[in-house]
C-alpha cells in the first residue's frame, strides 16, 4: 500500500474510532487515536498476515501491551477483513467479542492475548520471540506499549530479557505521546531520559515522528535489519491526534466522546 | 515407609523424564534453578532453559509468551513469590487466555524452615483455586510429584499450579499407585471419621489413623492431590459414609483445603468439620520439624481435631 493510501486508512480508522466510542459511551480515544500511524503501518504493510486465515501458522504476532487502545486494533482487524466492521458498534457490550480490554477469550479473530493489566505485554513478547528461535521460525513479534506503561517495573524486566536473548525478531514501540491519566507524563511519573534507557538496556533504539508514514515504514525495515538485539521504536506522538479539541488533553484518555462532539470531530477527520 | 525424598526432587526428576520424551517441553525459572530442581532439566536440555533472572513478574509473561507459540511452559520458583508477586500476571494473561502454562512451585509451607515467614507460601493455594481456569496440584511425595509432572503435562490443557515443598518427605504412594487428576486417593478406609489431607499432611495423617485405630476410632483417608477442580464426589461420599470430616494441610486454614471442603459440605452435605492448619497467623525461623509442632501441623493435631469433630458428631448429628 501506499503512503498516500495508508494515510487515507489512517482517517478511516480515526473515524472508526470516534464512532465506535460515541456508540459505546465510554472507552479510550486518546492513545488509540496517537497510535492510529503506527497501527495502521503493521497491519496494512508491515505485519504478515492473512485476515482470512487468523490462526495462519506463519503469521507475525502483534501484541497489544496498552490494551486499552484497543478501539484503535479491533478498526484495524474490521478495516483488514479479520470480521465484518458493523460488529465495531459492539465495543463494550454484553456478549461482545469487543471487550473492554481485548480478552482472548471471547475469540476475536486477530486477538493473540488478553491485555489490560499494563506492563505485560513486553514478557509476553519476549517468550513468543524466544519460541519463534527455538524453532527456527522467521516470523517477528511487534508488540505496541503506552508510555505512561513504562512505569511498570515488569517492562523493564522484559527489555533485560529481550537483549540478553539477543531477540533480533523482536521490534517494540513506545506510543511516546506524553500523557498518562493523571497528567503529564514530566509531572507525573518522568520517564526521561528514554532513548538512553533503552539504549543502555541493550536495545536498537529508534526515535521517530509517530505521525509520518514515511519515517514508521522505516523504522521498521530498519527493525527487521537488525541483526543482534530487539528493537524498540519510541514514535513521538499527540494524544488525541486528528480531532483538535482532543490534541493533548489528558482528560480524554479514557473518555467518550458526545454526539455533538463525534460531530465535530468527524467534520475534521477528512 | 520409603525413602526419604521432597516433592521438589520429584519435580526436577519429572522435567528430566518429560524433557526426553516430548521436544515442545520448555522450562523457566527465576534464579532458583538449583532450590527448584530445574537445574536437572537445564543441563540436560540447555536451550529449552529459560533462566529469566529474579523477577518472578516476567517469569510468567515470558512462560505465557512461549505457550503461544505451541510449547509447553513450566514456569518454577518459590511459591511465595510465583503466587504472590505474579498473581495478576497469572490471573490476567495465564489463566484468563487459559494458556498451557505450568507453574512448579516449590518451598511451599512452613516446612521451608529457617528462612522464615517472607518465605513460608501459606497462602497459594487460596491465591491460586480462586482464579477461573487454573488448576490445582498438591503431590505428597516425591513419586506423585513426578507423575504429576507427566499427567498435568499430558492430559491437562491449560493451566496448572503445582506446589511442592522443600524438605525430603516419606514415600506413601508406590510407582505402581495411580495418579488420576481429580480424583483423590483412598489411603485409608473407615467409618466414623474422614481426614481429607494433602501435601506433607497425608504422612501425619497416616500416623494419626494408626494412633485411632489403636483407640477404636475408624478413619477413612483420603489424599486429597487434587484441590482444583475438586473430587466432590469423593467428599460428598465421604460426608454422607462417615459423617464427620477433619481437613489437614499446610496452608492457613482460611481458603485452602479446610475453606474448599467446607464451600462443599455446606452445600451438599452439611456435617460437622475440623480444621488442621495455619491459624490466621504467620510463621518464622526454626526447624521445619519444630515448625510443625509450634503450628499445630502434627498427627497429634489432627487426633485432637478427630475427637473434637466426634464429639460434635455426636452432639450435632444423633443418629
Amino acid at each position: 500500500m501506499e503512503n498516500k493510501e495508508l494515510e487515507k486508512k489512517a482517517t478511516q480508522i480515526r473515524r472508526d474510532i470516534v464512532l465506535m466510542l460515541q456508540e459505546s459511551k465510554s472507552g479510550h480515544p486518546g492513545g488509540s487515536l496517537s497510535s492510529t500511524e503506527i497501527m495502521v503501518a503493521l497491519y496494512f504493510s508491515v505485519l504478515k498476515h492473512d485476515p482470512q486465515k487468523p490462526n495462519w501458522i506463519e503469521r507475525d504476532r502483534f501484541i497489544l501491551s496498552k490494551g486499552h487502545s484497543c478501539p484503535v486494533q479491533y478498526a484495524c482487524l474490521a478495516r483488514a477483513g479479520y470480521f465484518n466492521r458493523e460488529e465495531l458498534f459492539t465495543l463494550r457490550k454484553l456478549n461482545s467479542r469487543l471487550q473492554g480490554h481485548p480478552g482472548k477469550d471471547k475469540k476475536l479473530p486477530g486477538i493473540e492475548v488478553s491485555s489490560g493489566s499494563l506492563g505485560q505485554g513486553l514478557s509476553i513478547s519476549v517468550g513468543n520471540a524466544l519460541g519463534f528461535k527455538l524453532d527456527n521460525k522467521l516470523q517477528r513479534v511487534y508488540c505496541l506499549m503506552g508510555d505512561g506503561e513504562l512505569d511498570e517495573g515488569q517492562i523493564w524486566e522484559a527489555a533485560m530479557a529481550g537483549a540478553h536473548y539477543r531477540l533480533n525478531n523482536l521490534c517494540a514501540v513506545v506510543d511516546n505521546n506524553g500523557l498518562q491519566i493523571d497528567g503529564c507524563l514530566k509531572e507525573v511519573m518522568n520517564i526521561e531520559p528514554l532513548r538512553e534507557k533503552w539504549n543502555s538496556f541493550g536495545w536498537n533504539t529508534i526515535e521517530i515522528d509517530g505521525h509520518k508514514m514515511q519515517e514508521i515504514l522505516n523504522a521498521f525495515k530498519a527493525a527487521q535489519e537488525e541483526k543482534n538485539k530487539p528493537t524498540v521504536i519510541i514514535a513521538h506522538t499527540i494524544k488525541g491526534k486528528g480531532i483538535s479539541f482532543m490534541e493533548n488533553v489528558a482528560g480524554w484518555h479514557g473518555k467518550a466522546p458526545s454526539k455533538e462532539e463525534t460531530d465535530r470531530a468527524l467534520k475534521e477527520l477528512v | 515407609m520409603g525413602k526419604m525424598r521432597s516433592t521438589r526432587e520429584g519435580y526436577g526428576e519429572g522435567l528430566l523424564l518429560l524433557g526426553e520424551k516430548n521436544n515442545n517441553l520448555v522450562v523457566l525459572d527465576a534464579d532458583t534453578s538449583c532450590s527448584t530442581k530445574t537445574d536437572i532439566f537445564a543441563r540436560k536440555f540447555p536451550h529449552r532453559f529459560f533462566n529469566v533472572g529474579v523477577a518472578e513478574q516476567n517469569l510468567m509473561g515470558i512462560a505465557a509468551g512461549l505457550s503461544l507459540t505451541g510449547k509447553i511452559a513450566f514456569a518454577s520458583g518459590y511459591s511465595i513469590f510465583v503466587s504472590g508477586k505474579a498473581w495478576d500476571q497469572i490471573r490476567n494473561i495465564i489463566c484468563y487466555c487459559k494458556l498451557n502454562v505450568k507453574i512448579g512451585a516449590t518451598h511451599a509451607g512452613i516446612t521451608v524452615g529457617a528462612d522464615g515467614a517472607t518465605h513460608q507460601a501459606l497462602e497459594d493455594i487460596a491465591l491460586m483455586r480462586v482464579i477461573p481456569n487454573m488448576n490445582v496440584v498438591v503431590p505428597c511425595d516425591a513419586v506423585e510429584a513426578r507423575k504429576a509432572v507427566f499427567t498435568i503435562a499430558e492430559e491437562i490443557q491449560g493451566p496448572v499450579y503445582l506446589r511442592l515443598g522443600r524438605g525430603a518427605v516419606p514415600s506413601i504412594t508406590q510407582e505402581s499407585t495411580p495418579f488420576i487428576f481429580g480424583k483423590a486417593l483412598t489411603l485409608n478406609e473407615g467409618k466414623d471419621v474422614t481426614i481429607i489431607a494433602c501435601g506433607i499432611m497425608v504422612w501425619e495423617s497416616l500416623k494419626a489413623v494408626e494412633e485411632l485405630k489403636e483407640e477404636g476410632i475408624s478413619v477413612k483417608l483420603l489424599n486429597f492431590h487434587t484441590i482444583k477442580p475438586p473430587d466432590e464426589e469423593a467428599i460428598i461420599q465421604a460426608a454422607k459414609q462417615t459423617r464427620a470430616l477433619v481437613t489437614a494441610e499446610e496452608h492457613q486454614i482460611i481458603g485452602g483445603l479446610g475453606g474448599m471442603v467446607s464451600e462443599i459440605i455446606a452445600r451438599e452435605m452439611p456435617v460437622p468439620l475440623e480444621m488442621v492448619g495455619v491459624k490466621n497467623s504467620f510463621g518464622e525461623s526454626g526447624e521445619a520439624s519444630e515448625l510443625m509442632e509450634k503450628f499445630g501441623l502434627t498427627a497429634k493435631e489432627i487426633v485432637k481435631a478427630v475427637k473434637r469433630v466426634l464429639k460434635k458428631k455426636k452432639t450435632i448429628l444423633p443418629l
